[in-house]
């Protein structure tokens, strides 16, 4: 059965340095040949202040600042038994190389659910991301599901 | 690549955004989306560990998916648009597999200032099984 009592347990905060080499690299992976992501002459002529972060390029903060490390020690999860059931994020400033971000994780909800393969626990992570001027920028929310 | 500016007055609710169609997956992409991401599960990389699992082989990061999805959402309104973006996996991906985003703008609105669009999503693999769904809300210039 899922632990009601972690809903609310918050980590400690972790901090990411944006690149311009990492968002090339994650461009590249994504296949997406958007020259905002690699000319920082286009992206400014485009009204940016530097190269481009596609939407769901914060995934590699979330990966740098543990977000994994959080799901596999704390909550003792199963890595073949786990499924990224859900992401959303909300933009709220742009992020842009260069910027250094904050990001604070919070288990939001944690719960079960019965479906076709049986029941799975459900568990909800909300990490907001402050930039380096101490201004909101992003939340990432993330539901991981575990299989029994 | 992001097209010509799309503005809050050429988008109806019930209207649709241009169909995105990726490249077929292949494992290399997984390999390199893993370095990228940092997400080195296993499962995205390792064949033994898919087959231990039951896939049979290395399946695609979810995020990967995501990523496809945004990029059919960044072509259609450029990357200053979206204010949010989320999906729910449905399907796993596989190498060779070719995903299609298809969108339909499911309200139109202005709230706070900004001319706002939600869009309801869905991407499909060649068999026409859902890989993801999802939904957006965009915020478009007006030409006024």
């Amino acid at each position: 059965m899922v632990d009601k009592s972690i809903i609310g347990r918050e980590y400690p905060e972790f901090t990411f340095e944006v690149e311009k080499g990492k968002i090339k690299e994650f461009a590249r992976a994504i296949g997406d040949k958007n020259p905002l992501y690699y000319d920082e002459k286009a992206a400014k002529e485009a009204g940016f202040e530097g190269l481009v972060l596609p939407p769901s390029f914060p995934t590699v903060f979330a990966m740098a600042g543990g977000l994994m490390e959080v799901m596999l020690g704390d909550l003792k999860l199963d890595l073949s038994k786990i499924l990224h059931g859900g992401q959303q994020y909300e933009y709220f400033k742009p992020i842009k190389p260069g910027d250094t971000v904050t990001g604070k994780v919070r288990i939001a909800n944690a719960f079960e659910k019965a479906g076709k393969a049986g029941t799975m626990d459900f568990i909800v992570m909300e990490t907001t991301y402050t930039n380096q001027n101490g201004e909101r920028v992003l939340v990432d929310t993330s539901t991981m599901i575990q299989r029994r | 690549m992001a097209g010509k500016q799309v503005f809050f007055e050429d988008v109806n609710e019930g209207g649709s955004m241009p169909e995105f169609v990726s490249e077929p997956l292949t494992e290399t992409q997984f390999v390199m989306y893993a370095g990228a991401s940092g997400d080195f599960n296993p499962l995205h990389t390792v064949h033994s560990f898919g087959e231990m699992v039951g896939y049979g082989g290395v399946i695609g990061h979810g995020m990967l998916s995501m990523a496809v999805v945004g990029r059919g959402l960044t072509d259609w309104l450029g990357n200053k648009a979206l204010k949010k973006f989320g999906v729910s996996f449905r399907t796993v991906t596989k190498a060779k597999d070719v995903i299609t985003v298809k969108g339909v703008v499911a309200k139109k609105y202005t709230e706070g200032g900004n001319n706002c669009i939600d869009i309801n999503l869905v991407a499909e693999n060649q068999r026409g099984e859902t890989v993801v769904t999802g939904n957006a809300t965009a915020a478009l210039p007006s030409k006024s």
